[in-house]
């Protein structure tokens, strides 16, 4: 992970602040950066959204294409992740960026790994046939820190975005199964992201933890908790990354702001999304050259 | 009681041509003209004939001899066109293009602030912001008590314990090897290791010269405007003895309301830098001073640092008269 080098005595400066409930731009321990967010900036894909959290720039693009249901679950879609860090800085690009890619596509399937999280029974077409895989791409643009929170945001807002052509299944008098598009661009099914659980990430400083700690924050935090968080409070998955440790009183109180900080989080985007999707066509669109 | 914001992004506006503006600058982006002055002389065309009848054709030259170009210019069909974005500087006849975004260019006087990136034998390296490492010789510090003698082994051996990686000095710059990279020197009790505080990291051509970087601004903390675009703001200290440049930090804990103003001038820098005006005591205190209404997690909002730029460009319009 990108990270920077500080001196003892900044550590310390920082240290002594979140114990005060000041961080170093004056946000308290459970205030996020302003968050910027932003969907249907690629083209060509079925979905798409940018979020800018701070100095983290994240890309997000889905993709939905027919393929064939898994074994074990034959009436189901199922969605596939791609994480790509390439860009972000000299150190990460070519198979540097591999670890840190593929340690958060992990991490991102293990959140959508519950089975509510995405209607996944919609996207099945003909069982044990065909169904719909989205593949959703991760671009990592710029990294300033707190970069599972921003993701998670920016793929439930692709999500959201995602527009998957409407299919109809003709069968033939030889029994032959034809798929039919229709003809309508506009005519899709959308997905329901009701469900789809939002990533906190909670870094351990001192004796306290900060909600999306920016790059000197995470330096001086030894432990961080990463758990995923619907938006109705209910908790998916938990992972602790980081090589100090965690007492379990500490833990049972980052759950319960993590819980907390989630639920705020879910409403702040469900707002945004709804209030870009009733400006409709005559939001200006900003995109990369805004 | 967490308070998530999120909004669609804007367009940027440009600049509004009615908007304050101090002093007129000829701004260039690459490909634009700087100049199509036409002072020619044709070089000439010879042919020498060598021993052994090999012709040799010299080159055809065309040069606006008016004019000598520096850094940041190239010709093209007979215009002198600018590679770089940034603002024309003319001395006579020398026209050159100062970029807006580059890395610092160290010149001797400057006071930087830097970053211990390595100990190597008998110096440090320090990064800078500008393209090569600087490099801060054993014998260019002041040792821990002040006191001047000549570096021993001992004093080579326990380098580390002066100057680890990771730590933040304040320096000047002593000379420049023929390489670009800066040699610095702390042989003053006013350089040195800091201690605690923060940095902002800024382009170096936002921070404009002047007589001195060290401020101790009357709203209760002190900064340094490092020449590289380092910016250390940090409580200023209670007591002004001879601290022997600084070697011990003061570990305590900054009492709360120090805190307050430490972390309200970050973002006030921040402001600053986002709408690229220049960083000098001043322009700072004001933009402090109009901030002082709105919390100190709101002045990164967009339409807060709109205000509060505003009202300090106003004052420092107000101010040059």
């Amino acid at each position: 992970m990108a990270s920077v080098v500080l001196s003892e005595a900044e550590k310390l400066y920082i240290v002594h602040g979140v114990q005060e409930d000041l961080r170093v731009d004056g946000r308290g321990c459970e205030d996020y950066r302003c968050a910027e967010v932003e969907t249907d900036v690629v083209s060509n894909t079925s979905g798409s959204a940018r979020v800018k959290l701070g100095e983290t720039d994240i890309l997000v693009g889905i993709k939905a294409e027919m393929g064939t249901p898994k074994l074990e679950k034959p009436d189901e879609g199922y969605l596939e992740f791609f994480v790509d860090c390439s860009s972000n800085s000299p150190e990460l690009e070519g198979r540097g960026g591999e670890e840190l890619g593929t340690d958060i596509a992990n991490t991102l399937y293990r959140v959508f790994s519950c089975e509510n999280s995405v209607d996944l029974k919609s996207l099945c077409i003909n069982p044990k046939e065909h169904c719909w895989v989205l593949y959703v791409d991760v671009l990592l643009l710029e990294c300033g820190g707190n970069i599972f929170d921003a993701i998670s945001i920016a793929v439930k807002a692709a999500l959201f975005n995602t527009r998957i052509p409407k299919v109809r299944v003709l069968e033939d008098e030889e029994g032959t199964k034809e798929i039919e598009l229709s003809d309508d661009p506009y005519d899709c099914i959308r997905v329901n992201v009701d469900e789809v659980p939002c990533i906190v990430t909670l870094s351990k400083i001192g004796y306290r933890h900060v909600v999306d700690a920016t790059l000197q924050e995470e330096a001086c935090s030894l432990a961080s908790l990463l758990i995923s968080v619907t938006s109705k409070g209910a908790i998916t998955s938990m992972k602790k990354v980081g090589k100090g440790s965690l007492d379990p009183e500490s833990i049972f109180e980052m759950m319960e702001t993590g819980q907390r900080v989630g639920k705020s989080l879910h409403i702040a985007l469900q707002k945004i999304l709804d209030e870009e999707e009733n400006l409709g066509t005559s939001r200006p669109k900003v995109g990369f050259l805004g | 009681m967490a308070a998530v914001t999120m909004r669609l992004p804007a367009v940027r506006a440009p600049l509004d041509s009615s908007a304050p503006r101090g002093g007129e600058k000829h701004l260039v982006a690459p490909g634009d003209t700087i100049t199509t002055d036409t002072g020619y002389m044709r070089c000439g065309q010879r042919r020498r004939r060598g021993g052994g009848g090999v012709a040799r054709l010299r080159a055809v030259l065309r040069w606006p001899l008016s004019l000598r170009r520096g850094h940041g210019t190239y010709v093209e069909d007979e215009k002198l066109i600018a590679s770089v974005a940034g603002v024309v500087e003319r001395v006579n006849k020398l026209v050159c293009v100062r970029a807006l975004k580059a890395r610092y260019n160290g010149e001797i006087g400057d006071i930087v602030v830097g970053r211990i990136t390595e100990v190597q034998q008998k110096r440090w390296k320090v990064e800078t912001n500008s393209r090569l490492d600087s490099v801060l010789l054993l014998s260019s510090i002041n040792l821990p008590g002040g006191e001047l003698r000549r570096k021993s082994a001992e004093d080579e051996l326990a380098m580390r314990d002066y100057l680890q990686e990771g730590d933040l000095i304040s320096a000047e710059v002593q000379s420049i090897f023929a390489d670009g990279a800066v040699s610095l020197h702390t042989r003053s009790l006013k350089y040195g290791k800091l201690g605690q505080g923060v940095l902002v990291q800024v382009s170096p051509s936002l921070v404009k010269r002047q007589k001195t970087h060290f401020h101790d601004l009357p709203c209760g903390a002190s900064v340094i405007l490092g020449n590289n675009g380092f910016i250390w703001i940090y409580p200023t200290p209670e007591q002004k003895d001879d601290e022997a440049g600084g070697y011990t930090a003061n570990l305590e804990p900054v009492p709360l309301s120090d805190r307050e103003v430490i972390s309200r001038l970050r973002n006030c820098i921040v402001a600053l830098v986002a709408h690229k005006m220049m960083l000098f005591d001043t322009s700072i205190l004001y933009c402090y001073e109009a901030s002082l209404p709105h919390q100190i997690k709101d002045i990164l909002k967009p339409e807060v640092t709109e205000e509060i730029i505003l009202e300090a460009r106003q004052r420092l319009l107000d101010l040059e008269g």
